[in-house]
């Protein structure tokens, strides 16, 4: 692994990750990229936008999300100690909420009208559907066609929140054509619209700032430890799609090198049958969506639709600081299965009493595997970042349980 | 400009059209549209029935600027076994049947970063290509694909649009060369329709900072169109609408029916008429 002074310090000018990040975007973006760069570096030195982004984490989402000792889970598990970062109880059930009120806060001060955005499971939807009535501002969400059969009740939710869901129908009608689409509305739209991405992927500045937004995550959990243990946690563990919520628990620790970093890609029906969505281990670079990243391609650089049991975790490439990371060596990159998913899933409901979302039951599946070989005194943070009952109708088809 | 590769079949098609006195056509096809066979015999046609300078499409799984026309014929080119390779393939045979006509490459960066950059441009030049139009590539990433491509002696075509301002205008065309791309509307390809005022007003702006021959594209759909635009710069440029012809020409199971090439042949030489009524 290679040894660098800092592992914080990326993007460059060029938004650039090493080889990964960049702004691959068409020229009619362009000049609107560079203004949001502009506005956010603005917003980053006026502390009122901080203040006002603190306000609402703590009034409206309900941060800090608690760091919770998994008694039971450690104990069945015989080894480490297992904390929950408890990222699931924020405002509508995820940690997409926020990265959504940092960027609707920043549309604001640009003086934007409108919002758009992509989902794949639902849960970036419905957090920018919130936002959006809280702003009072129109919002169209795009959404996989096959995403939207899979996750009715989060379409239904958008709906009541008063947003415009446009399930799309194009190219495989997934997250990744949700997002071709996001940006052709963006691209016919530049004037008044803003797009708030949902995950560390994108043109620069997208995947610094929504890092920046998620942040949180890790800033709380580094505080929360401190209180709880008087010391740095030994292994973080995130799953990873693009990459939002795991970056947001590591990008604090990654000069701690104390700290060991696991990223959990999903793996699908395994990685070896070609149907998964594991693109650090089953990709190789490649430029989609604005950015250079690992990205799931055949040998002439088409893009190959990822699969996974998880519509959140449904997505062919990673963010590109994922991507650099892996290559440092800096971050470890594992893959957890559906049915690995669907065990840890199981087993959270009856030892915590809590229903994780199927995305984190990728990390604890995870957990689940390292944590029995560990010894007593190893302390393990694993981000569950998401509530299952967006999941509940896929998981009682699964087990042949009739709703 | 920092490299200026020698324009050679484009400026010199640039300069019979200004001794014709009227504007050119530049028509555009997904290559492998709607399989090998028939596109090839669509992309052989065009110069005879009219077209000044040709564009070929490199199919790719997400092109982010194009609309639903030239989604479905990427779509159908790769389902039907399209490569890279075979892209290169048909510009060669296309350039062996005609020496003259200007050839140029549109389309995505990843499918050239996946063939390799250095190797896409060898090929590309031994191809007999004269140009590359890579959506995805704003001046910001010029060091990826427009720097070796001018260093190697292929032009790098670049887009302007309505959103590149006076400011930001020097920047895009510092490292552009062959002819200028100005994108009529805010909005991907062949779903909005083209006005011609806002157009002259633009084309106006971008002489302004260029000697370079400018064309039009992006939501012209008729021979009457293709005339009023291609007066009001150097060409226009026609795809989506060429495709929904070839999409107009399949069975329901998408294959071509008899005719289909000449179908859309016919369609490209009743624009060709309009740009030189």
């Amino acid at each position: 692994m290679q040894q660098l002074n800092s592992y914080r310090t990326g993007p460059d000018e060029s938004g650039r990750f090493g080889l990964y990040g960049g702004r691959f975007v068409a020229e009619t973006l362009m000049p609107l990229v560079l203004q949001v760069q502009q506005a956010y570096e603005d917003a980053k030195a006026d502390p009122s936008f901080q203040a006002e982004i603190d306000y609402y984490a703590k009034h409206y989402v309900g941060r800090p999300s608690p760091l919770y000792f998994a008694k039971r889970m450690t104990e069945h598990l015989g080894g480490a100690k297992v904390y929950f970062k408890r990222d699931e109880l924020n405002h509508t059930g995820s940690h997409k909420i926020n990265n959504v009120m940092g960027q609707i806060l920043l549309a604001r001060r640009m003086g934007k009208t409108r919002i758009i955005a992509e989902t794949g499971a639902g849960q970036h939807g419905v957090a920018t559907a919130t936002a959006c009535a809280l702003f009072d501002m129109p919002c169209k969400v795009y959404m996989g066609s096959v995403d939207v059969a899979r996750q009715s009740p989060n379409v239904f939710r958008m709906k009541l929140l008063g947003a415009e869901v446009e399930a799309v129908e194009s190219g495989s009608k997934t997250l990744k054509d949700a997002l071709n689409e996001a940006m052709r509305d963006w691209v016919a739209n530049v004037e008044d619209t803003f797009y708030i991405i949902g995950t560390v992927a994108g043109p620069h500045p997208y995947p610094a700032m929504v890092r920046d937004f998620q942040s949180v995550i890790g800033k709380e959990t580094k505080e929360q430890m401190m209180e709880a243990e008087g010391r740095l946690p030994d292994t973080l563990v995130a799953c990873i799609g693009g990459g939002s919520n795991a970056m947001g628990l590591f990008h604090p620790f990654l000069d701690d090198a104390s700290v060991n970093i696991i990223g959990v890609e999903a793996a699908g029906k395994g990685i070896e049958t070609g149907e998964h969505a594991a693109s650090l281990t089953g990709g190789r670079p490649g430029v989609l969506h604005g950015n250079r990243m690992y990205l799931i391609q055949d040998d002439d650089g088409q893009v190959v639709e990822p699969y996974s049991i998880s519509a959140g975790l449904d997505y062919p490439g990673i963010g590109p600081e994922h991507s650099w990371l892996k290559d440092t060596g800096r971050v470890t990159y594992a893959s957890a299965t559906d049915m690995d998913a669907i065990e840890a899933f199981q087993l959270c409901c009856k030892m915590e009493g809590i229903i994780p979302a199927l995305e984190p039951s990728h990390a604890l599946a995870h957990v689940m595997r390292i944590a029995p070989e560990l010894p007593k005194d190893h302390i393990i943070v694993m981000n569950l970042c998401g509530r299952g009952d967006k999941d509940v109708t896929t998981i009682a088809n699964l087990l042949g349980v009739k709703l | 400009m920092a490299i200026a590769p020698d324009s050679g079949r484009i400026a010199a098609r640039f300069a019979a059209l200004k001794a014709e006195g009227r504007g050119g056509l530049v028509t555009y096809i997904t290559a492998g549209d709607p399989n090998y066979e028939t596109g090839l015999e669509i992309l052989l046609g065009l110069p005879d029935a009219g077209a000044d300078i040709v564009e070929i499409g490199m199919p790719f799984t997400d092109p982010m600027a194009d609309g639903p026309a030239i989604q479905a014929a990427g779509l159908r080119a790769l389902h039907n076994g399209q490569t890279m390779k075979k892209t290169l393939a048909m510009a060669t045979a296309f350039r062996a049947k005609h020496p003259e006509t200007p050839l140029v490459l549109m389309g995505y960066y990843n499918p050239i970063y996946s063939y390799g950059v250095d190797r896409f441009l060898q090929d590309a030049i031994a191809a007999g290509i004269d140009g590359l139009i890579v959506v995805d590539l704003p001046p910001e990433e010029d060091a990826e694909l427009c720097i070796p491509a001018l260093q190697a002696g292929v032009n790098f075509i670049r887009l302007a649009t309505p959103t590149t301002d006076d400011k930001r205008l020097p920047k895009v065309l510092q490292n552009t060369s062959g002819f200028v791309y100005y994108v009529s509307i805010l909005g991907i390809t062949g779903t909005k329709e083209i006005q011609a005022d806002p157009v002259r007003g633009a084309v106006a702006r971008i002489r302004r900072h260029t000697d370079l021959p400018i064309v039009v594209g992006f939501g012209i759909r008729t021979p009457d169109q293709a005339r009023e635009i291609s007066r009001a710069a150097d060409a226009a440029v026609i795809g989506s609408a060429i495709i929904e012809q070839v999409k107009a020409n399949l069975d329901d199971k998408g294959a071509p029916l008899p005719g289909c090439a000449r179908a859309v042949l016919d369609y490209v030489a009743a624009l060709a008429d309009g740009v030189r009524s």
